[in-house]
C-alpha cells in the first residue's frame, strides 16, 4: 500500500512529506530526480519507477509532482487515482493546487492527508465526508475561530460515512432547490494534411450542480440513449436501471459532482465542426518559410463557432514570424517556439486567414518535422454528438425544484497535421 | 485576546492573509526554545497554535523531535483538533523516543473507551501507527474490543489496525487470535468493514504466502460479491483483487461471478475498471467458447479499455501496459479499435512508445494501410527515441503482415532518402530483418543501402549492413572493397561489428574464393591473434579450422539455410503471459515480469495460472498461440534468473551444479538434459503445468525449512562449575529449520539436587531472546547431565554489544543466579530468504559506499564445495562468472534484523587463497 508521499515543485525541491508507515528517507527521491533529469520535460517523466527497494509512482499536476513511495505489490492505477484525488481535494479546498497555497495551509493539508489514508488504505476520499471532518479554510471562519477558540475539525462522525449512500450527507436544507446539469463534449481528432479525418472521438461529461433538500431521488432520461455505449458513472447511479431502461436513476451527492462520463468513438457519429486549409513551407535557399492558414466551418449544426484559436509548435530553426491576420491577433514566442493565433468568433461569410513569412536560422538544415496545428474552439448550446436530455424527474421529496441543462462542445485534442 | 486582535490588525495592515506560512517566521532566540515556551503556556489557544507550528515544521522535514515531552503533555485535552494534531506528531516521532511514547499509552487506552466513535477509532488507529514494541503490548486489549465494537466505523478502522500490528509484530497478532477475528469480519454486515478486512487480510497474506489466510469458498465469494456493490471505490478494488485469486468450481459459477462483476466496468475509477477486467479475463478462460455469454463478454470488455485511454497520461500509461498483455492473449477484443492508439503529438513520450507497441500488435491485413500511413507520419517527428521506434515498427509490420511487406520496404526506402542519420540507421537494421524473413525478394534495394554506408556510426546499424553485404556478397560487385573498408578500423569496432565482419568475410570467401584469400587471412589473424575477446577468438579459430580442414563442410555450415524469423520474437512467452494476465493491474503487469522476479521479500510468491477451459482447446488464434510448442527463447536475463533459483534445491537432487552465467544459449539444452527434461521443452517447462517434476523442485526451493544441516560448532564450556556453585554449562548455537537454537549441556557437579531452572538474556545486538522457557523438567541429580535445546527468537530488546556477537546470559536455579557471556556465530542469524534478486544485487552492490566494505582472505577451499556449504548456512550464491581467469562468486545473505550482506568471492585459478569482499547495507 501507499507508504509515503512527497510533494515536489518544478525546481526539484521537496516541500512536503507525509509517511503513513515508518519514515522513509528523502534520499529515495534521488532516483526520481535522476529520471526527471533524463526526461528533459517534466511531462515526460515515467509515472512508475523501480528502485532497488521501492517503487515510485508519481503524477504531474499543476507544475507539481505528487510522488508516492510503494514497498509492496499494489495496483499502480489505484495509487495514481488516489494521487489525483489528493490533488482534486486540494483544488476543492483551496481553489487551486499550487505550492504556495499548500505551504500556506500546511496544517490542513497534513490533516487532510491523514484523514484520506490510513496505513496506506484510503479512508475518506469523498469531498462531502472530508468537509465535515475538516472544514475548508475561509477568512471569516479563521477570524471567528481565533476569537472564540473554535476549531476547524468536526467533532462528530460524519453521517454519510457509513450509510449506503456515503456520498450524501443527511439533513441537507436549501431555501431554493435547484439542479443544474452541464453536458460538455470534447472532440479529440487527428486530421491529416489532405483534410481527411484520421481518427475522431468524443469525450463527453455530464457535470452536475445539485442543491436539493432532503433525500431527492432523481431520474434523468435521454432522447437518444442509444448513443451511449461506453459510459462510466458516479457511484450514485443505479447501474441496473441503466442496463434495463437506459435511464439514469440516482440519489445525488450534495453540490458539484461528475454524474457521468462517456465516450463516443464510432467515427460516423463525430462531426468535425471546422476545416483548415494550410500550407507551411520552408525553403532551402534564403532561409525563410511561408505560412498560409485559412479556417472555415464544416459541420456546425447551424451554431456559431466561438473562441477559435490555433496553436502551432514551430520547429527550432524558426526565429520569427512576420504574418498578417484578417481576423484576430497572433503572437509568436521565440523561446517556446509557439505561434498562437487567437481568432474569436468564426464568420462563415468572411473566413479568417493568416499568412506571411517565417524567418529561419541561417546555416541550419531545413527542419525535418512538420509542425502540427492544435485547434481550440467552443460551440454553445450544442452537444456535437446530438445527445439530448429529455426529462428530469424527482421522487422522494415534495417541493418543486428548478432544473436546467446546458450543452457545450469544445475541442479537446484537436490536431491538424501538415 | 488583545494580543490576537493586535496581530490580526497587523496582518491586515500588511495585506497578508492568515496562513500557515506564518509558522515559519523565526526569532533570534531560536525556534525550538520559543516553541517549548508556547507549548507549556496556560492558554489553550496558544498551545494549539504552537502545536500547529510544530506540525508545520515536521511536514517540511525539520527535526522537532526535541519537543516530544512538551507536545505529549498537550495530549490530555477535550479539543479534538488539538488531540489530532498531537497524534500526528506522535506517529512521526514515537519511534525515536520509545520511552517517552509510553507516557501516551494511558490516554490512548482511555480514548478507546470514549463514547464518541470518532475518538475510539482515532485512538486505535493512532496506536497502531506507533511502531514501538512496548506500546503494541498495550494495544492488544483495546484492539480486541474495537474489532467487536458496535459502531462499524470503529470496526473498519480496527481491521486496518490488525494489518499494522502484523507489520510490527506478526507473532503477536497470531498468538492473540486477531487473524481469526479478521476472517470473521468478512461476514460483517457493513460492506465497508468487509472491504477493509479483505484489504488487511490481503496485505498480511502477502508476507505469509503459504498460509491459507483467505479461505475462499462459494459462501465467502458470495459475501464479497454482495459487499462489492455497496462499498467505496477503494474497497471495490480490494475485493476485486481478492476475487481474482479464486478458482471457480465450474463454468456456471464462473459465469455467475462474471455477470456480477461486469457492472464495475462502468465505474469512474480506472483502478476499479482494470481490476474488474482482471477478474473477467481470468474467469473467461473457464467459459465454453460457443456460449452466447462468452461473446457478449468479449464485446463488453472493449469500451472500458478504450475509455481508460482518455484519462490522465499516467493512467493511460498503466492502462496501455496492461492492454499490451490483453491484446496478446485475446487480440479479438480490441481488433477494431486501432484508431484510439494513434499517437497525438503532445502525448508524453512514455505514452507514445506504448501506443506504438500496441499498434503493431493489432496490425493486420485489414488495417495495415492506415497503420503504415501513421508510422510514416511518426517517423518525421522530433523525438529521436520515438522516431527510431516508429521506423522499427515499420519493419515489424513487414514481418507480421506479409501482404504489406512491399509497401513497408518502399516506405523505408523513402525514409532512407531523408538522410536523417538515425532514421537511416534504424531503417537498415530493420531491412536486415526483412531480408531474413523474405529472402531473395527485396535485394534490389541493396544498392540504395550501400550508398549510405558512410553515415552509419552505430554498431547495430554497421553490423546489420555488414551482414547484408556478406549474405548477398555474390550480388554486390564491390563487396570485397566494402568489407575491406570496414577492416581498417577493426580494433576500434564493437564486438558485435567485429563478429559480424568476421562472418561476412568468411561468407564472401566461400562465395568468391579466388579474389578474397588475402582478405580472409587478414581477418582471421586479426580475430585470433590480436584480439582479447574470447568469443571473437573462438569464432575465428573455428572458421580457420573449418576452412583449412574441409572447405566443403565449411560451406555447408556457414552458408547453411537460415531459419526464417517470425513476428513471435517479440511476443511474451505464453506461460509468462498467462501468469501476467492473472496479475493485470499490478506492478508485475507494468513491468511485464512475474512478481517473483522483483517483488521484495517474496520468498514464495505462488505462480498464478489461468484456470483451464472446461472444453477441449479449440483452434482460435489465441489458443493456438498458447498451445504451440514454445519456439521462442525467452530473453536471457529472465531465464538465467530462473536457473539461478535452482540453487536452493538440495544438492542430492539437482544433479549438475548451477551454470555459470554465460553469453551462450548453447548451455540451455545441456542443463535441460541434466534434469531429464527434453531440451526443446526447456523454456516452457519452467512454469508449464505438465512438468510437475521441476515445479516440485521449485516448491522445495521456496519452502523455508530446508533439510540441510548448517554448520554448528562443537560445544564449549561457557560456565565452569567452580564459578556457579557446581553447575556447569557448556553449549553451542545452531540454526535448524530456520530456528535459532541454543544447545546446552547442564551438568550438576555439586552434592545437592538442582531444580527450578530459568534463563534470561541481557539486551544484545540482534535482539536475541529465548522463545520459550528453559525446559528442564526433572530435577538435576548430582553428577547427572542433561541436554537442553532452547529455541531463540530475535524480537527482544536491542543494544549494541562489544564484540557485536556477544551475548550475556543469566541462569537461575534453586541455588542462585549465575551470569556468563558467550559469543554466537553470526551465520546463525542468516535467514532463509536471504537470496537477493540478481538485478537488485547488482544495483545494491553499486550503491553501497566503499566504507561499508571489508576484504579478507581465506585459504584452501574448493569453489563448488564452498558454494554448497555456504548454502547450508543461508549464504546464497547469486551468480558465478569468470572474469580474466578468476572465478567470481557473488553471494548474498540477510540478517534477522533485515540487514543485507553482499559478498564477492574471488578465486585465482591454481591459487588456493580466496579473496572475499563483503559489503553490508541496511534497509527497512
Amino acid at each position: 500500500m501507499i507508504h509515503s508521499l512527497f510533494l515536489i515543485n518544478h525546481l526539484g525541491d521537496i516541500f512536503l512529506e507525509k509517511h503513513w508507515k515508518s519514515v522513509i528517507s528523502r534520499s529515495v527521491c534521488d532516483y526520481f530526480f535522476e529520471a526527471r533529469e533524463k526526461a528533459v520535460d517534466p511531462e515526460n517523466v515515467p509515472p512508475v519507477l523501480q528502485t532497488p527497494h521501492h517503487y515510485l509512482i508519481s503524477i504531474y499536476r499543476g507544475k507539481l509532482f505528487f510522488l508516492s513511495v510503494i514497498q509492496t505489490e499494489v495496483p499502480p492505477l489505484f495509487v495514481i487515482e488516489f494521487l489525483h484525488r489528493v490533488a482534486d481535494t486540494f483544488q476543492d479546498y483551496f481553489g487551486e493546487c499550487s505550492e504556495s497555497v499548500i505551504t500556506d495551509n500546511l496544517v490542513i493539508v497534513y490533516e487532510l492527508l491523514e484523514e484520506m489514508l490510513d496505513n496506506g488504505f484510503p479512508l475518506a476520499t469523498e469531498s462531502n465526508v472530508l468537509k465535515e471532518m475538516i472544514r475548508p479554510p475561509n477568512i471569516l471562519r479563521s477570524v471567528v475561530n481565533t476569537l472564540t477558540g473554535g476549531s476547524n475539525v468536526g467533532e462528530t462522525l460524519p453521517q454519510g460515512q457509513l450509510s449506503n449512500i456515503p456520498w450524501r450527507r443527511a439533513g441537507v436544507k436549501y431555501a431554493n432547490n435547484e439542479a443544474y446539469f452541464d453536458v460538455t463534449e470534447e472532440i479529440d481528432a487527428i486530421v491529416d494534411k489532405s483534410g481527411t479525418t484520421v481518427s475522431a472521438e468524443i469525450q463527453g461529461v455530464i457535470e452536475a450542480c445539485v442543491k436539493l433538500s432532503g433525500m431527492p431521488d432523481l431520474t434523468m432520461s435521454f432522447m437518444n440513449p442509444r448513443l451511449l455505449d461506453d459510459v462510466s458513472f458516479h457511484p450514485c447511479v443505479r447501474f441496473r436501471r441503466w442496463e434495463s431502461e437506459r435511464v439514469l436513476s440516482f440519489i445525488p451527492p450534495d453540490g458539484n459532482f461528475t454524474l457521468m462520463t462517456y465516450h463516443i468513438s464510432s467515427q460516423n457519429l463525430v462531426a468535425i465542426p471546422v476545416y483548415v486549409k494550410q500550407s507551411i513551407n520552408f525553403f532551402e535557399a534564403g532561409s525563410c518559410g511561408r505560412l498560409d492558414i485559412t479556417i472555415g466551418p464544416k459541420q456546425t449544426m447551424g451554431k456559431t463557432v466561438e473562441d477559435l484559436k490555433v496553436t502551432i509548435h514551430m520547429p527550432k530553426a524558426v526565429l520569427n514570424a512576420n504574418l498578417t491576420a484578417t481576423q484576430g491577433n497572433y503572437t509568436y514566442d521565440c523561446t517556446t517556439k509557439m505561434l498562437v493565433w487567437d481568432i474569436g468568433k468564426l464568420n462563415p461569410q468572411k473566413l479568417p486567414n493568416l499568412r506571411g513569412s517565417l524567418s529561419m536560422q541561417t546555416g541550419v538544415p531545413n527542419p525535418e518535422e512538420n509542425p502540427s496545428l492544435n485547434i481550440d474552439l467552443k460551440i454553445q448550446q450544442l452537444a456535437i454528438s446530438g445527445l439530448k436530455v429529455s426529462r428530469l424527474d424527482m421522487y422522494g421529496e415534495k417541493y418543486k425544484p428548478f432544473k436546467g441543462v446546458k450543452y457545450v462542445t469544445k475541442a479537446g485534442k484537436f490536431q491538424v497535421r501538415t | 485576546m488583545q494580543e490576537w486582535a493586535n496581530q490580526l490588525c497587523e496582518n491586515r495592515q500588511f495585506g497578508s492573509k492568515m496562513t500557515d506560512s506564518k509558522y515559519f517566521t523565526t526569532t533570534k532566540k531560536g525556534e525550538i526554545f520559543e516553541l517549548k515556551a508556547e507549548l507549556n503556556s496556560d492558554k489553550k489557544e496558544k498551545k494549539k497554535e504552537a502545536v500547529k507550528k510544530v506540525i508545520a515544521s515536521m511536514t517540511v522535514g525539520k527535526d522537532v523531535s526535541a519537543l516530544f515531552p512538551d507536545v505529549v503533555n498537550c495530549m490530555q485535552t477535550d479539543n479534538l483538533e488539538l488531540k489530532k494534531l498531537v497524534y500526528l506528531y506522535l506517529m512521526n516521532y514515537a519511534k525515536s523516543q520509545p520511552d517517552m511514547a509510553i507516557m501516551a499509552v494511558n490516554t490512548f487506552v482511555k480514548d478507546c473507551e470514549d463514547p464518541n466513535p470518532l475518538i475510539r477509532a482515532l485512538a486505535v488507529r493512532t496506536m497502531g501507527c506507533i511502531r514501538v514494541d512496548k506500546i503494541t503490548e498495550y494495544l492488544c486489549e483495546p484492539l480486541r474490543k474495537c474489532l467487536k465494537d458496535e459502531d462499524p466505523y470503529v470496526r473498519k478502522t480496527a481491521a486496518v489496525c490488525v494489518a499494522k500490528l502484523h507489520d510490527i509484530n506478526a507473532q503477536l497478532v497470531e498468538d492473540q487470535g486477531f487473524l481469526d477475528t479478521l476472517k470473521d469480519l468478512i461476514s460483517d454486515s457493513n460492506p465497508m468493514v468487509v472491504a477493509n478486512a479483505v484489504a488487511a487480510l490481503s496485505e498480511i497474506a502477502e508476507s505469509h504466502p503459504n498460509s491459507n489466510l483467505m479461505d475462499l469458498n462459494p459462501q465467502t465469494i458470495n459475501k464479497l460479491l454482495t459487499a462489492l456493490n455497496e462499498c467505496t471505490e477503494w474497497g471495490q478494488i480490494f475485493i476485486l483483487d481478492c476475487l481474482a485469486n479464486y478458482t471457480p468450481r465450474d463454468d456456471r459459477e464462473s459465469q455467475s461471478i462474471c455477470e456480477r462483476v461486469t457492472p464495475r466496468l462502468s465505474h469512474a475509477n480506472s483502478a476499479v475498471v482494470l481490476s474488474a477486467v482482471k477478474v473477467l479475463m481470468k474467469f473467461m478462460e473457464m467459459l465454453p467458447k460457443d456460449l452466447d455469454y462468452y461473446g457478449t463478454l468479449l464485446k463488453k470488455l472493449a469500451p472500458p479499455l478504450v475509455t481508460l485511454l482518455s484519462a490522465e497520461p499516467e493512467l493511460q500509461y498503466v492502462a496501455l501496459r496492461n492492454i499490451n498483455l490483453i491484446v496478446q492473449r485475446r487480440p479479438e477484443i480490441l481488433k477494431h479499435e486501432m484508431k484510439v492508439f494513434f499517437v497525438k503529438y503532445n502525448d508524453p513520450i512514455y505514452v507514445k512508445l506504448e501506443k506504438l507497441d500496441i499498434m503493431i500488435r493489432l496490425a493486420s491485413q485489414a488495417n495495415i494501410a492506415q497503420v503504415l500511413a501513421e508510422l510514416k507520419e511518426y517517423a518525421t517527428e522530433v523525438d529521436v527515441d520515438f522516431v527510431r521506434k516508429a521506423v522499427r515498427a515499420i519493419g515489424r509490420c513487414a514481418i507480421k503482415v506479409e501482404q504489406s511487406a512491399e509497401r513497408c520496404v518502399s516506405t523505408l526506402l523513402d525514409l532512407i532518402q531523408t538522410k536523417v542519420n538515425y532514421v537511416v540507421q534504424e531503417a537498415i537494421v530493420v531491412i536486415k530483418d526483412i531480408f531474413r524473413k523474405y529472402p531473395n525478394k527485396y535485394e534490389s534495394v541493396i544498392a540504395t543501402l550501400c550508398e549510405n554506408l558512410d553515415s552509419l556510426d552505430e554498431p547495430e546499424a554497421r553490423a546489420a549492413m555488414i551482414w547484408i553485404v556478406g549474405e548477398y556478397a555474390e550480388r554486390i560487385d564491390n563487396a570485397d572493397e566494402l568489407l575491406e573498408s570496414f577492416l581498417e578500423g577493426f580494433h576500434d569496432e564493437s564486438t558485435q561489428v567485429q563478429l559480424q565482419l568476421l562472418t561476412a568475410i568468411v561468407k564472401l570467401f566461400l562465395k568468391k574464393p579466388t579474389e578474397t584469400q588475402e582478405l580472409v587471412q587478414q581477418v582471421l589473424s586479426l580475430a585470433t591473434q590480436d584480439s582479447d575477446n574470447p568469443d571473437l577468438r573462438d569464432r575465428g579459430y573455428i572458421y580457420w579450422r573449418l576452412l583449412s580442414t574441409d572447405p566443403v563442410a565449411a560451406k555447408e555450415v556457414v552458408l547453411a539455410e537460415k531459419p526464417l524469423i517470425s513476428e513471435e520474437t517479440d511476443l511474451i512467452e505464453p506461460t509468462l503471459l498467462e501468469e501476467l494476465i492473472c496479475h493485470i493491474g499490478t506492478l508485475a503487469s507494468v513491468y511485464h515480469k512475474p512478481p517473483s522476479a522483483f517483488v521484495e521479500g517474496s520468498r514464495g510468491v505462488q505462480h498464478k495460472r489461468l484456470p483451464g477451459s472446461t472444453e477441449s482447446p479449440d483452434t482460435t488464434s489465441a489458443a493456438a498461440v498458447s498451445d504451440a510448442p514454445p519456439a521462442v527463447i525467452p530473453s536471457q536475463g529472465d531465464l538465467l534468473g530462473d536457473l539461478l533459483n535452482l540453487d536452493l534445491t538440495p544438492p542430492t537432487t539437482t544433479g549438475p551444479p548451477p551454470p555459470a552465467s554465460s553469453e551462450n544459449n548453447l548451455i540451455l539444452p545441456a542443463i535441460g538434459a541434466g534434469f531429464g527434461a527434453p531440451p526443446a521443452a526447456m523454456p516452457a517447462s519452467f512454469s508449464a503445468p505438465v512438468s510437475g517434476g521441476l515445479d516440485d523442485l521449485f516448491d522445495l526451493g521456496g519452502g523455508v525449512g530446508m533439510p540441510m544441516g548448517a554448520y554448528s560448532a562443537p560445544k564449549t564450556v561457557w560456565l565452569p562449575a567452580m564459578k556457579a556453585k557446581g553447575l556447569e554449562i557448556s553449549g553451542t548455537f545452531a540454526r535448524r529449520s530456520g530456528v535459532i537454537q541454543m544447545e546446552m549441556t547442564l551438568t550438576n557437579k555439586a552434592m545437592s539436587v538442582m531444580t527450578d531452572f530459568a534463563i534470561q538474556f541481557n539486551r544484545n545486538s540482534f535482539g536475541l531472546a529465548p522463545a520459550g522457557p528453559l525446559q528442564v523438567l526433572t530435577p538435576l541429580n548430582p553428577n547427572q547431565s542433561i541436554e537442553v535445546t532452547l529455541p531463540l527468537n530475535t524480537v527482544g530488546p536491542v543494544m549494541k554489544m562489544e564484540p557485536l556477537n556477544n551475548l550475556q546470559v543469566a541462569v537461575k536455579n534453586n541455588i542462585d543466579v549465575f551470569y556468563f557471556s558467550c559469543q554466537y556465530p553470526i551465520s546463525m542469524l542468516f535467514v532463509e530468504d536471504g537470496k537477493m534478486e540478481r538485478q537488485v544485487f547488482l544495483a545494491t552492490w553499486k550503491d553501497i559506499p566503499n566504507d561499508n566494505e571489508a576484504q579478507f582472505q581465506i585459504k584452501d577451499c574448493h569453489l563448488n564445495a564452498a558454494s554448497n556449504k555456504l548454502q547450508g548456512s543461508n549464504i546464497f550464491t547469486i551468480a558465478k562468472r569468470t572474469v580474466d581467469g578468476q572465478d567470481m562468486l557473488y553471494q548474498s545473505m540477510k540478517l534477522t534484523n533485515g540487514i543485507w550482506v553482499l559478498a564477492e568471492m574471488r578465486v585465482q585459478a591454481g591459487n588456493p587463497v580466496y579473496t572475499v569482499s563483503t559489503a553490508a547495507c541496511a534497509y527497512s
